[in-house]
């Protein structure tokens, strides 16, 4: 098994293992503590709202053991967001992984929200997860809230403001736009993170 | 499942899949079909055709679609669309609107997809775009009948006028019959992308030119495939 995908109840777990399945990795979804404690790398995806995938993952304890995991793990979209402390839709408190708090996308310059489409990566510093990535690299992005660009910022995107595109501190990574529907782009990501170990 | 894979390889930036007589039909789109499409594709993928219920939305993203896209359910029972938001979030459901104009402005039009069964909804296609997004629609998209099928351009006019109220992410369909008519749209309506069916289908234009030539044209777009972004 090459990642482990937590299910955190939401739906659209498909697209993402569609996307593993085409690099020919091996994944499982589950929201099994023990399996999940001894996956390779963990995948934390989501779709939804924040206060709904919080409670998710408290009910089945996934929220406890996330913080002390070891092995690389990847939260994509809503998934990137839950890692940090809190975050302004629905005022919930996160997994607190990561510091900083998720705020609400400010429509700038006449931008609609969400921000949906396709936008262009500003790789920030250097990182295995942005391997054969070049600045301009467009990938996918659907969100209404974000994190805003710290020293935990690996690559940022603008949309008006400037926005963090990939974050990581030690073994956790996120993604706030949706490697598994960014064409090559999102699939070298993905690639780059089943690399890591 | 052919115009899939070669629209994913010549470059689309999303492929949405209209089961146009599913409503009329009282049927919704088929899952299984959706699944086989999802597991070749790479890019965003809409679905849309009979989608009534929560439950219908949940099959439809579980078999591996991105966002659902409601038009006739939607206008038949207004509250399904804060049900979605409200289970799936905003970014999934996109709401279509079959627009036409009539003596007394532009009205919403309901079972487009059967010509025999297509009725005027009675509501006010300005009034039903503000309303969609107060229910939490995540982004439209206006299908201007007068132009649609006639590619002789997008309805810059209609396009504009729903541009002034509609705050999330606004598509434009029907018209396409020329690069031209994509990059006037883009400049003059200031959508946030542009839909077209026909034209691809019979290979008129192909998306790779149509990527190249906007880009001359100073319009921001993601490069065809396997062209560098300048």
């Amino acid at each position: 098994m090459d990642a482990v995908i937590i299910d955190s109840g939401g739906a659209n777990l498909a697209s993402l293992q569609f996307a593993f399945e085409r690099l020919g990795a091996k994944t499982r979804v589950s929201a099994d503590p023990a399996e999940i404690t001894s996956a390779a790398r963990v995948i934390l995806p989501g779709v939804g709202s924040a206060a709904d995938a919080m409670s998710r993952l408290r009910k089945s304890g996934v929220a406890d053991l996330l913080p002390s995991l070891t092995q690389p793990v990847l939260g994509i979209c809503l998934g990137m967001q839950l890692l940090f402390e809190r975050s302004d839709e629905g005022n919930t408190d996160c997994l607190g992984i990561l510091p900083d708090e998720v705020k609400r996308l400010q429509p700038a310059q006449g931008r609609p929200v969400p921000h949906m489409g396709w936008n262009q990566l500003s790789p920030v510093r250097g990182d295995p997860i942005l391997e054969g990535i070049a600045a301009g690299d467009y990938v996918y992005f659907v969100h209404s809230f974000a994190v805003p660009v710290t020293d935990l910022t690996i690559a940022s995107a603008d949309y008006g403001i400037a926005l963090a595109a990939i974050v990581r501190r030690g073994n956790f990574w996120g993604t706030q736009f949706h490697p598994e529907r960014s064409a090559a782009t999102g699939a070298r990501v993905l690639a780059n993170f089943l690399r890591l170990s | 499942m052919e115009l899939a894979a070669r629209y994913r390889d010549e470059g689309a930036d999303e492929l949405v899949f209209y089961d146009i007589t599913a409503s009329p039909q009282g049927r919704s789109v088929d899952r299984e079909w959706v699944s086989r499409v999802a597991r070749v594709l790479d890019i965003p993928f809409c679905v849309a055709g009979g989608i009534r219920s929560v439950r219908d939305a949940e099959e439809i993203l579980n078999a591996g679609a991105e966002k659902v896209s409601i038009n006739s359910p939607a206008l038949a029972n207004p509250c399904l669309i804060d049900a979605l938001s409200a289970r799936f979030g905003a970014q999934c459901v996109v709401i279509g609107i079959d627009s036409q104009l009539t003596p007394r402005g532009y009205r919403a039009y309901q079972f487009s997809g059967d010509a025999q069964l297509t009725q005027e909804s009675g509501r006010d296609v300005l009034a039903w775009v503000r309303e969609v997004q107060e229910r939490g629609a995540g982004e439209i998209v206006l299908n201007c009948m007068g132009s649609d099928g006639v590619r002789k351009g997008y309805d810059i006019e209609q396009l504009r006028k729903v541009r002034e109220v509609c705050r999330v992410p606004l598509v434009a369909s029907g018209g396409a019959g020329a690069v031209e008519h994509f990059r006037d749209v883009f400049a003059q309506a200031a959508v946030d992308a542009a839909l077209a069916a026909s034209v691809f289908h019979s290979g008129s234009i192909a998306i790779t030119d149509l990527k190249r030539n906007l880009r001359a044209a100073g319009i921001a777009v993601r490069p065809p495939a396997g062209e560098m972004h300048s």
